[in-house]
């Protein structure tokens, strides 16, 4: 209930006029009002009137949300809908505990040495378990047990973590940019390519880049189950993490890092720890995406010499969208020769992830990503790009099981495989 | 008085999956825009129209009320279930069946939301004008059961006029077709005309055939800034008398303008008193000459100033101006009583002034924007809820709003209807003769008083 007192303000500004009802994705998937923002919100409301409780059908309605942030974007009274979502699944774990699923996510994100063992037993083990699948589809595995899904694929983990693979301070010229580069657990376990292709970009500027080794998960996945203590941990670390190298900016190259270190820390953790508050808020106004700091170096076209000619379309995050950075990735990939940009129809809708969502609700989170599949297919793209990992594995499920050769990529990496050395 | 036994039966009708009676549902069904509250005791998700029939059917049996509901984005309330009851959600009939480029129309379900069958008959190079401002999430067949209109009726007309034929559900459960598929059509009553706008007291849409027109060429959008509410208002009468009927008229006033400018810093002149955002549409050469003769016309009206976008991007940052309204209003008082009301063109200045002097009176703010070109204005009383009396003084203002509007030859609404919000006024407008003749209409069709009932007539009235 606690958590809920504190957005209480916020829930008087919903006045239930259905707006986000036109681009919420659980919707779309549920069809039923309990899953959109107006509902949720009318919930909250009900549950501190104290006509509801925190029980079984209260937990699953609120965990019908992706946080993909798309109904406050569209919303006139500017209703923070993902942080009463994030307060009522908080309260319910104060109330009823976490769950099991969540009590494992706490405990791993929290320990980053069991995370990194777990990584080097899953890089050794899981080929034994799983059916192999081409490299160049951005994922490496296929359950083969018919009670996760015959049909799920999801993408191996590197033998090597990125974080473990280069000092910690790489030098650039004098002069340059210093930039704190918080990689996220995606990038440091599963698809280190996106790493090195940020190594390779922004040295290629003249950056010096910082990679703080006892940086941490950023927590999010946690923050998903409504585990805001391990949130809490997990951003006091970071935030001794970063602070310690001085630096113009913080960059992440994974767009769900980047909405919790810009947005989500002064949101959800400063609005609980005043005393925390003024140094997130310092972090977050340092924060920038790889691509939105490319773009405001001045990545020149020319420097990104010509390939095979390619028929790209981009996928907008949404924790890129909502921090309104579009623009820059695409004028970076249009500036790139030989890469022609397509756009696909609703480019900026959720493609159904929604971190943990797609655990609880895989077949809600695939309807969703069903029109996503075949917007990409309908452009005519051979390469899909776009800026957040998550939605890497979930777009490449989505276009693998349509039986697809669509290649998905982070715009760096197809960035980085261009650049004339 | 819905007890297990009906909701099985209901069951039965539409499948287990699509009956919900649990309180997290119901309390999810329960409201509209207008924050009212009624606690349904079900609510059901039928598929098809012989489905709503069923349900109809099994209401009538059982004599238990039913509320239809599209997205649930209505002004007036006419889809809350006060009382009790079923509300009989359109959500999955959700097709658009048939677009027929070779006759110019189209056959589609009531919960197509609006915007998405704009966008496919766009993509055949169709255009379905009726444009309210819920388009992006309200539907269909909420469109029709309240005749929305929106910015683009001055020129187009409101939803009603692109409707040709219904497939409706009876409130007893029967099947009927109301018009058709062709332009003319003069046999028996027009039903369909009396369903549209019916607030869903009379029958349950199931099937819609909309007519279609080409989508115009081009279109060009223009920003006048004006020192004066007359001369904003003279502009509408100016260039209507001068035989042009705009796309859109839209028009805020000085209240308006304050708000969107102290949140969003529009920059506009200090001297702007009104604005109205004008829009022409058509052939590209005619829309080139009608833009060079509005400028003209407008020019000894006190025009502060008149910016003409050039492209699409200038174009949608005009009309930037007029949808900032919406969210910039919090800033005056946290809640809000959107009224709607309509007067002759020519007497948007009087209504305006009468406003002005009621806002005085009841010292609570009043914002007025809206649509100049048909003279229906969006009356928005700016109150705060816990703040004590507020709500009864906003009351008397309202109803002397009305009062204003009908005095002055108008209407109490122009688009969101009577509902549950606006029927303890309807006699202000309204003969008891015209009431009865009403209420005997709903009685020949709903003997049972079973579909939406409670909605559009005064409080107390029989039905």
């Amino acid at each position: 209930m606690d958590p809920l007192k504190r957005v209480e303000q916020e829930l008087k500004k919903c006045v239930k006029c259905g707006a986000c009802r036109a681009n919420c994705p659980a919707f779309s998937a549920f069809q039923r009002e309990p899953a959109v923002a107006r509902g949720k919100v009318a919930l909250a409301q009900h549950i501190l009137k104290g006509d509801i409780g925190l029980d079984d059908q209260t937990y699953l309605n609120m965990s019908k949300c992706l946080l993909c942030g798309s109904c406050v974007e569209k919303c006139p009274n500017e209703v923070p809908t993902d942080e009463i979502v994030i307060a009522a699944r908080e309260a319910l774990a104060e109330q009823r505990g976490l769950t099991t699923f969540h009590q494992a996510v706490g405990r791993v994100i929290k320990n980053r040495k069991m995370m990194t063992f777990g990584a080097l037993a899953a890089s050794i083990l899981g080929p034994l378990f799983f059916r192999k699948v081409p490299q160049t589809s951005g994922l490496r595995l296929r359950f083969p047990l018919p009670f996760i899904g015959n049909t799920r694929h999801i993408p191996g983990i590197a033998r090597k973590p990125f974080l473990d693979r280069h000092p910690e301070v790489i030098p650039g010229e004098p002069g340059k940019p210093r930039i704190v580069f918080f990689v996220g657990c995606m990038t440091n376990f599963v698809y280190t390519e996106i790493g090195e292709a940020a190594l390779a970009l922004f040295r290629h500027l003249g950056c010096t880049v910082i990679i703080p080794k006892d940086q941490q998960c950023c927590g999010l996945p946690g923050m998903s189950g409504g585990d805001l203590q391990t949130v809490r941990e997990l951003a006091e670390r970071n935030l001794a993490a970063l602070e310690r190298h001085q630096a113009d900016y913080v960059m992440t190259a994974c767009a769900t890092c980047g909405g919790a270190l810009h947005k989500f820390y002064p949101a959800v953790v400063g609005r609980r720890n005043p005393e925390l508050a003024a140094r997130l808020k310092a972090i977050a106004e340092k924060t920038v995406d790889a691509a939105q700091l490319l773009h405001q170096l001045g990545l020149h076209p020319e420097e990104t010499g010509a390939g095979e000619a390619l028929r790209v379309t981009y996928h907008d995050p949404c924790h890129l969208r909502t921090r309104a950075i579009t623009r820059q990735p695409r004028e970076l990939l249009t500036a790139t020769p030989g890469v022609e940009l397509a756009e696909m129809e609703g480019a900026d809708r959720c493609c159904g992830l929604g971190g943990t969502f797609n655990v609880y609700h895989y077949g809600s989170s695939m309807a969703i990503n069903e029109a996503k599949s075949r917007a990409i297919m309908a452009s005519g793209a051979s390469v899909v790009a776009t800026g957040c990992p998550g939605c890497m594995m979930q777009l490449s499920d989505g276009l693998k099981q349509h039986g697809q050769k669509t290649r998905v990529m982070h715009t760096l990496e197809l960035l980085a495989r261009r650049l004339r050395r | 008085m819905i007890d297990a036994r009906i909701i099985d039966k209901l069951k039965e009708i539409v499948g287990p999956d699509n009956v919900a009676a649990e309180i997290q549902d119901l309390l999810c069904y329960g409201y509209d825009a207008t924050q009212m509250e009624f606690l349904p005791d079900a609510v059901v998700h039928p598929a098809d129209t012989a489905e709503v029939a069923a349900v109809m059917k099994l209401a009538n049996q059982e004599r238990f009320p039913v509320f239809p509901r599209g997205a649930g984005s209505g002004f007036s309330g006419g889809a809350l279930p006060k009382g009790g009851g079923i509300v009989l959600v359109t959500t999955r009939l959700n097709r658009i069946l048939r677009i027929d480029t070779e006759n110019l129309i189209a056959e589609v379900e009531p919960g197509v939301v609006t915007e998405q069958f704009q966008q496919e008959v766009e993509k055949l190079g169709l255009f379905y004008p009726p444009d309210p401002a819920s388009l992006k999430f309200s539907t269909l067949g909420g469109n029709v059961a309240e005749n929305a209109g929106g910015p683009r009726c001055v020129k187009y007309g409101v939803t009603r006029d692109f409707v040709m034929g219904l497939e409706v559900v009876l409130p007893t459960g029967e099947i009927i077709r109301t018009g058709g598929e062709t332009y003319k059509g003069v046999v028996g009553y027009d039903l369909t005309r009396l369903l549209c706008g019916s607030e869903g007291t009379l029958g349950v849409i199931t099937k819609i055939i909309f007519k279609l027109l080409p989508y115009p060429e081009a279109k060009k959008t223009m920003l006048t800034i004006f020192d004066s509410i007359d001369g904003a208002a003279k502009a509408v009468s100016t260039i209507i008398g001068n035989k042009i009927i705009p796309t859109t008229l839209e028009f805020m006033d000085h209240a308006t303008l304050q708000c969107v400018d102290r949140r969003f810093k529009m920059g506009l002149p200090a001297s702007a008193r009104a604005v109205l955002l004008i829009e022409v549409d058509g052939d590209r050469e005619l829309i080139e000459r009608q833009a060079a003769r509005i400028q003209e016309l407008v020019k000894p009206l006190g025009l502060v100033e008149c910016k003409v976008a050039k492209d699409a991007a200038e174009s949608d940052a005009l009309w930037k101006v007029r949808r900032l309204v919406s969210p910039s209003l919090r800033d005056v008082n946290p809640d809000k009583y959107n009224e709607d009301i309509v007067v002759p063109r020519s007497k948007v200045p009087d209504v305006i002034r009468r406003i002005e002097k009621i806002q005085q009176k009841y010292d609570i703010p009043i914002v007025n924007f809206g649509h100049a070109g048909d003279g229906n204005i969006h009356v928005n009383v700016m109150i705060d809820k816990e703040v004590a009396g507020q709500q009864e003084k906003a009351h008397e203002a309202i109803r002397e709003v009305f009062q204003a509007a009908l005095d002055l030859g108008g209407t109490m609404s122009g688009e969101h209807g009577v509902g549950l919000s606006k029927a303890p006024y309807i006699p202000l407008e309204l003969s008891p003769v015209q009431i009865a003749t009403m209420q005997a209409v709903k009685r020949a069709l709903d003997p049972n008083n079973i579909l939406n009932p409670g909605k559009m007539f005064p409080v107390g009235s029989t039905t």
